[in-house]
C-alpha cells in the first residue's frame, strides 16, 4: 500500500469556512476539556457525599452508597452514556423533553448527556476513593473530635475530610486523568470533541497517520503536563506526619 | 416498556455475545502474556530496555481506549499491508484484538510487576544460589509465586476489560452491546434492549467481582 505522508496537512484549509484542520483539533480539545471539567464537578461533590454515605455510622446511608457504586461499576460507561442518551430523554416531562429534544442545539443535548453520565460513572469511582482515605485515619482523629463537642458535620468538615482529601490526591488525580480519556465516548454519539475530529480529519484527508498521531500526542501531554501539575499540589499540601499514608 | 421482542432475538443476542467473550478471552491470554513480558523487561537491569517498557506502559496508560481502537481500524491495515506485502483486508475483530491485547498489556504489566517484587529478595538469591539460570529463576521459582498472588487482581482487570469490550461499537463490530442495540432499532424496542443490555452486563460483572472478591479473602492468609 502506497501512503503520502504529509506533516503540513494540518495547515490546509479544510474546505468549510476558512477553517484549516489545525482549528478543528483545537475546537475538539476544547470539547473535551469542557466535558472532562463539567463531569469532573459532579463526581468530585457526588462522589464526596456517597463516600461519606459510607462511612456513617447509620446502616441505610451506607448501604445507598454501596448499591450506586455497585450499579455504576458494573454496567459498562457505553452503555450508561446509550441510557442517559437515548433512554433518559423519553422518560422526562413533556416540555423538558421537547425543550431537550428540540429546542437545544444537537451537539448541547449531546454534552449535556455525557456530562451526566461521566459525572456520576466517576462519583462511583471518587466514592470509594473518600472512603478509602477516610477509613485510613486513624479512629482516634474521629473519637477525638467528639470527644471535643464538635457534633458529626462538623466532625467530618472540620477534621476527617481535610486530612482525607490530602491522603488520596494520587488515586483521585488518576481518576481525573480518567475523566479526560473516558470523555472519548462523546464520539460514538455525535459530539465532535477530540476523538472525532480526528476521525473526521482522517477521513476528509486521508492523512490518517498524521492525525492520529496528533490526538495521541495531544492526550499524552495533557496526561503527563495534569499529571505533573498534580504532583506538585500534593506535594504542597501533604499531611505532615502522615507520609506512611499516602497513596493507597 | 415491553420486553417480549427480546425472546426472538436471543439467538443473535448470544451470537454478540459469543463475540464478545471471544474478544475477552484471547485479549486477556494475549494481554497477560505481554504484559508479563514487559514487566519482565520493566523490572531487567538492562536500562534501555526497561525504559523502553516503562515507556510503553506510560504512552498506552495516559491515552484513551476508544483512540487505540480506532487509530488501529485504520492503521493496522496498513502495517500488516506493509509487512507482508499484499494488500487484503484484515477485519475489524483482529485490529480490536490487536488493540485490546496492546492497550491492556500496559495494566497488566503494572499488576504483574507489583506482584513480582512482592516476592521476597531471597527467592531469587536461593535460585540463583541453586544454580539456576535466570530463566528457570522467573519460570520456576519466581512467577508462580507471583501468579498465585495477583490473580485476584488480574481478574479484577480482566472484569473492567469484559466492560471495555462494549467499545468496539465504535468500529461497529457486532459484540453483546452492538447486537443489542441493532436488534432494538430493528424491533423499535431500543430501550428494553438497552436496558437488558445493561442488565446481563451488571449480573455478569457483579457476580464474577463478587467471585473474585471470595477468592481474594480465601488467597490472603
Amino acid at each position: 500500500m502506497n501512503y503520502n505522508w504529509d506533516w503540513r496537512v494540518f495547515f490546509k484549509p479544510t474546505g468549510i469556512g476558512n477553517e484549516i484542520y489545525l482549528d478543528w483539533f483545537v475546537t475538539g480539545l476544547g470539547w473535551t476539556i469542557a466535558l472532562a471539567l463539567s463531569a469532573w464537578v459532579i463526581a468530585l461533590l457526588l462522589g464526596s457525599l456517597l463516600g461519606v454515605m459510607r462511612t456513617l455510622p447509620g446502616r441505610y446511608a451506607a448501604r445507598i452508597a454501596g448499591a450506586y457504586v455497585e450499579l455504576f461499576r458494573n454496567v459498562p460507561l457505553l452503555v450508561q452514556l446509550f441510557v442517559w442518551y437515548f433512554i433518559v430523554p423519553d422518560w422526562l416531562p413533556e416540555p423538558l423533553e421537547d425543550w431537550f429534544k428540540q429546542d437545544l442545539h444537537p451537539a448541547i443535548s449531546a454534552f449535556i448527556s455525557v456530562t451526566i453520565c461521566l459525572g456520576l460513572f466517576t462519583a462511583a469511582r471518587v466514592c470509594e476513593q473518600v472512603r478509602t482515605g477516610i477509613q485510613a485515619l486513624p479512629r482516634g482523629q474521629a473519637m477525638a473530635a467528639y470527644a471535643l463537642g464538635l457534633s458529626l458535620p462538623q466532625v467530618y468538615r472540620q477534621v476527617l475530610l481535610p486530612q482525607a482529601f490530602r491522603i488520596i490526591i494520587p488515586p483521585l488525580t488518576s481518576e481525573f486523568l480518567n475523566v479526560f480519556k473516558n470523555s472519548s465516548v462523546a464520539s460514538l454519539i455525535g459530539l465532535m470533541e477530540l476523538l472525532a475530529q480526528t476521525k473526521q480529519t482522517a477521513e476528509f484527508t486521508a492523512n490518517l497517520f498524521e492525525a492520529f498521531t496528533l490526538a495521541t500526542l495531544i492526550y499524552f501531554t495533557l496526561n503527563m503536563g495534569l499529571m505533573l501539575f498534580m504532583r506538585w499540589v500534593e506535594k504542597r499540601v501533604r499531611v505532615p506526619g502522615l507520609i506512611a499514608l499516602g497513596g493507597k | 416498556m415491553d420486553f417480549s421482542p427480546i425472546v426472538p432475538a436471543l439467538p443473535s443476542l448470544w451470537e454478540g455475545m459469543l463475540l464478545t467473550l471471544k474478544l475477552l478471552a484471547f485479549s486477556v491470554i494475549g494481554g497477560v502474556a505481554l504484559g508479563t513480558v514487559l514487566a519482565l523487561a520493566r523490572l531487567s537491569s538492562n536500562k534501555v530496555l526497561s525504559l523502553l517498557a516503562g515507556f510503553y506502559v506510560n504512552y498506552f496508560r495516559s491515552i484513551p481506549l476508544l483512540l487505540v481502537i480506532t487509530w488501529f481500524y485504520f492503521v493496522v491495515p496498513f502495517i500488516i499491508g506493509w509487512i507482508t506485502g499484499t494488500n487484503q483486508p484484515i477485519g475489524a475483530f483482529t485490529s480490536c484484538l490487536v488493540a485490546f491485547m496492546m492497550f491492556e498489556a500496559a495494566y497488566y504489566c503494572e499488576i504483574v510487576r507489583a506482584g513480582i517484587q512482592a516476592i521476597s529478595r531471597g527467592q531469587v538469591n536461593a535460585a540463583y544460589a541453586l544454580g539456576m539460570t535466570y530463566g528457570q529463576t522467573m519460570r520456576l521459582i519466581i512467577l508462580p509465586q507471583a501468579f498465585r498472588k495477583m490473580t485476584p487482581l488480574l481478574l479484577q482487570q480482566s472484569i473492567i476489560l469484559f466492560q471495555d469490550t462494549s467499545l468496539v461499537y465504535a468500529v461497529g463490530l457486532m459484540d453483546f452491546l452492538n447486537s443489542a442495540r441493532s436488534q432494538g432499532d430493528i424491533t423499535g424496542n431500543l430501550h428494553e434492549f438497552l436496558l437488558f443490555a445493561g442488565l446481563i452486563y451488571f449480573i455478569i460483572s457483579f457476580g464474577a467481582s463478587t467471585l473474585v472478591k471470595r477468592l481474594q479473602k480465601r488467597l490472603t492468609v
